[in-house]
């Protein structure tokens, strides 16, 4: 045993063995060709997947982020237009609401306007009846008292018309000179 | 079975007409565990076929159906690859080095769980402290960086590339060029082999000769004392190899991708 040993022992540990630099050199490249074609390939393939799982994450949280953003600003947008409309619509609508004022205001006048004129013409004609109704009865009284009083008829009619239309003259001059101080006062 | 077992459990103390049954060169040879012709097949051997299985089984386990929320073995794992990934490629190569990143990933794991292997109970031996082992992936590494060195920049910027520094007064072209030859084809692949072997090999050393002398000096004398001494240590060394162990891996697998880098760099 121990002639054994010395016998080997003896050898120059600088000189590699050849049976040993086989082994391995056979045990690194089967530990070489299992880890690289097959095994650290897929881990590969996972820890880019584990990534892109995370990176991919905050990517589609950073878009619905922007898309949310986008929305918020399209929704304040239409707010502000549906209000600018509203102050618009309104501002037509007072506009036109003084229009309609304004015309109905008018139309009344106008009306107003027609009503006192028809009036003032109706009490015109009525007046212009009444006139001529007046002078008719006022002459055929005046005559019958006469007549009652002079007791005799003064059917005569040259003289009857001529004293009733000299009465009634004067009677037409102070009424118009009445008619026309009213109607200064009136004024 | 290594030399120092054989040695420790023939029971021989001090003052007991035997001398120390010191660790030396033949600590890391191995009786074959069989033989089929001249091949001897050894606990080395074994050892590194054990951890070419565990790196697969490991990463079998947990890569091989990923899901997107981890279970706490892919996240190991994960872990495991966005250290080589971010720390060792991303870092030394850029953005390019995510091509190698299987590459550094195979080497440092397997290296790695190769190490440990020293500190492991009845495995208790680092495969890297045979020569034969780092020999192995640093000659993989080299034929990797004269591979990328030449795909990248043809073969006359290849050449230049590997020997030629731009900007030198004329006198030291000549002794430049010959150490860049040197280190660029000769050092780097054998220290890059030599510095994981050594580190193993001393760790291992170490660790074997306090654990042997200890059992060495267990007598009922007071030199129980010092075997206490020499076990304390032998713990020690333990506790500081599995930072050697993770070290060492990690700094073969950074130069690793530090040449990678300097093969498909462009200028120089």
């Amino acid at each position: 045993m121990m002639a054994f040993l010395a016998e080997e022992g003896a050898q120059n540990p600088l000189i590699p063995d050849t049976a040993e630099l086989v082994i391995g050199l056979l045990c690194f490249f089967i530990v070489f060709g299992l880890l690289g074609k097959k095994l650290l390939p897929n881990i590969q393939k996972t820890l880019a997947e584990r990534h892109d799982a995370i990176e991919g994450g905050l990517e589609r949280a950073d878009k619905a982020q922007a898309e949310a953003n986008r929305t918020l600003e399209e929704y304040k947008a239409q707010l502000a237009e549906a209000r600018h409309e509203a102050a618009r619509i309104t501002e037509q609508a007072r506009e036109q609401g003084a229009v309609i004022i304004a015309e109905m205001r008018e139309e009344g006048q106008r009306q107003r306007d027609a009503i006192v004129a028809a009036g003032h013409a109706q009490i015109e004609a009525d007046r212009r009846q009444v006139t001529v109704t007046l002078r008719q009865e006022v002459g055929r009284i005046a005559t019958d008292l006469a007549g009652k009083l002079v007791g005799e008829s003064l059917e005569d009619s040259a003289r009857q018309s001529r004293t009733i239309d000299r009465f009634l003259d004067s009677l037409d001059g102070s009424a118009d000179a009445g008619a026309g101080a009213g109607a200064g006062a009136a004024r | 079975m290594s030399a120092h077992t054989l040695l420790a459990e023939a029971g021989c103390h001090i003052k007991q007409d035997c001398g120390f049954p010191a660790p030396g060169l033949h600590s890391f040879d191995f009786k074959p565990i069989f033989s089929i012709g001249s091949f001897d097949f050894t606990k080395p051997m074994l050892l590194a076929i054990i951890c070419m299985l565990l790196v697969v089984g490991f990463f079998w386990a947990a890569f091989a159906k990923p899901k997107l929320v981890p279970g706490k073995l892919q996240l190991v794992g994960e872990i495991g690859y966005t250290f080589v990934a971010r720390s060792i490629a991303r870092e030394v190569i850029g953005k390019k080095g995510d091509k190698y990143v299987p590459f550094l990933t195979s080497i440092f794991f397997f290296v790695w769980f190769m190490n440990i292997m020293s500190i492991i109970p009845f495995a208790q031996f680092p495969p890297a402290s045979r020569f034969a082992f780092p020999v192995a992936l640093a000659a993989l590494v080299y034929v990797t960086y004269m591979y990328l060195t030449f795909k990248t920049h043809g073969f006359r910027g290849g050449v230049k590339n590997l020997v030629w520094i731009s900007g030198l007064p004329k006198p030291l072209v000549p002794l430049i060029v010959l150490l860049e030859f040197i280190q660029n084809c000769i050092t780097r692949p054998f220290t890059l082999a030599v510095r994981l072997w050594a580190n193993m090999f001393a760790g291992h050393m170490l660790i074997v000769m306090f654990s042997v002398a200890t059992w060495y000096l267990l007598t009922p004398t007071w030199l129980t004392a010092v075997s206490g001494g020499s076990f304390g240590l032998a713990i020690f060394m333990t506790a500081f190899e599995v930072l050697i162990q993770f070290l060492q891996a990690y700094i073969f697998t950074l130069l690793a991708s530090i040449y990678i880098q300097g093969a498909i760099e462009e200028g120089h």
